[in-house]
């Protein structure tokens, strides 16, 4: 049950990025948007690896290592996630300085005044 | 009026799949075999407590090395993009003289009493990766945060970029080495049996995780607060 709402959480947030993404002409706006939907994807990845009544993979005292493999929620989408996290913060980082770029060549951050690759 | 209607075509069949993504999902009442299989040869091959991170630093520590590659790269195409010559900046402060002052005593003492707490903070998620929730990358950021706090208490603080290069580089060569030591010493490139597993749960365990965790958070550390000072006008 739990996991199902996260799941709808995530895909929902994706689906509000993707419109942040399509509708905005800021840059900024744009990335904004974009993270928007990493946030919603990695939320997903999380969701789609629990495990009913499951625990973090954590073995202490409140996991032994014998009940772990039945309690304990699948641990590869969490190390996913972790993984996905810090590409999602390079992918924002460049295009951020990228956006800076942009803005110093035309003095504005709408996207409507790069015209160049348009088709 | 066409563009605004494509768009609305393409979130509402966005949404529909997802909406029959939600409808067919179920969760499951057991963990997968190969989570199973994670859950059970962590503690017992590898005695980490934390199975996410003998995943990260061990079983799948080729990929994390590999993404701390791509940090690398990112700090370095985010210095190409925005190094070299930048236009002169110099208009807007004419007109605002007040645009350099110094921040405020309540930020900078609130700055000076945040960061050594930030950097302990740091450590403590850096080296309790194997025991609870936490690891390199996590602790890495935790230290950026605290740089980013000091580079907007101080706008003119100038972080040493050489000293944070060299250190990023030995880090790294030093993740690599003990790579290698795995093959040599023990089953695999970056296997953590180099050193000793120790009692399970203890501090020093694990065998060579902690260690590595620490190289993977100095690295990731320097790498972000290079790439964070990079964006300073």
């Amino acid at each position: 049950m739990i996991s199902r709402i996260v799941l709808t959480t995530g895909l929902l947030l994706v689906l509000i990025g993707l419109w942040g993404m399509l509708t905005h002409r800021n840059i900024l706006r744009i990335i904004i948007g974009f993270s928007l939907m990493g946030t919603g994807t990695h939320i997903v990845i999380v969701a789609i690896g629990y495990v009913a009544n499951g625990t973090a993979p954590i073995i202490d005292r409140a996991l032994s290592v014998s009940e772990a493999t039945s309690r304990a929620v699948d641990p590869v989408p969490s190390a996913l996630a972790v993984t996905a996290i810090v590409i999602g913060m390079a992918v924002t980082a460049v295009m951020l300085a990228y956006a800076i770029r942009l803005y110093e060549c035309r003095k504005t951050l709408s996207i409507d005044a790069f015209t160049e690759s348009k088709w | 009026m066409i563009r605004r209607l494509s768009i609305v075509i393409a979130l509402v069949s966005f949404g529909l799949v997802f909406a029959s993504l939600v409808a067919g999902y179920a969760e499951r009442q057991s963990p997968r075999p190969l989570a199973e299989g994670y859950i059970r040869l962590v503690p017992q091959e590898l005695g980490a407590a934390n199975v996410v991170t003998g995943i990260l630093l061990t079983y799948r520590a080729f990929d994390t090395l590999g993404e701390v590659a791509v940090l690398f790269m990112v700090a370095a195409s985010v210095g190409l993009v925005l190094g070299g010559e930048r236009p002169p900046r110099g208009v807007r402060s004419e007109v605002r003289p007040d645009a350099a002052r110094p921040s405020s005593e309540i930020v900078q003492t609130g700055t000076q009493i945040l960061v050594p707490l930030i950097s302990i903070f740091a450590a403590y998620i850096i080296m309790n990766g194997h025991l609870t929730a936490g690891g390199g990358f996590q602790g890495g950021a935790v230290i950026a945060s605290g740089v980013l706090l000091v580079l907007l208490a101080y706008p003119q603080y100038q972080p040493d970029l050489e000293f944070l290069g060299i250190t990023e580089s030995v880090a790294g060569a030093l993740f690599v080495l003990a790579g290698i030591a795995g093959l040599i010493v023990a089953d695999g490139f970056l296997d953590n049996r180099i050193l000793p597993l120790g009692q399970f749960g203890a501090f020093f365990s694990a065998g060579a995780i902690p260690v590595l965790s620490a190289l993977l958070g100095i690295k990731v550390g320097c790498e972000l607060s290079v790439i964070l000072e990079r964006f300073r006008p």
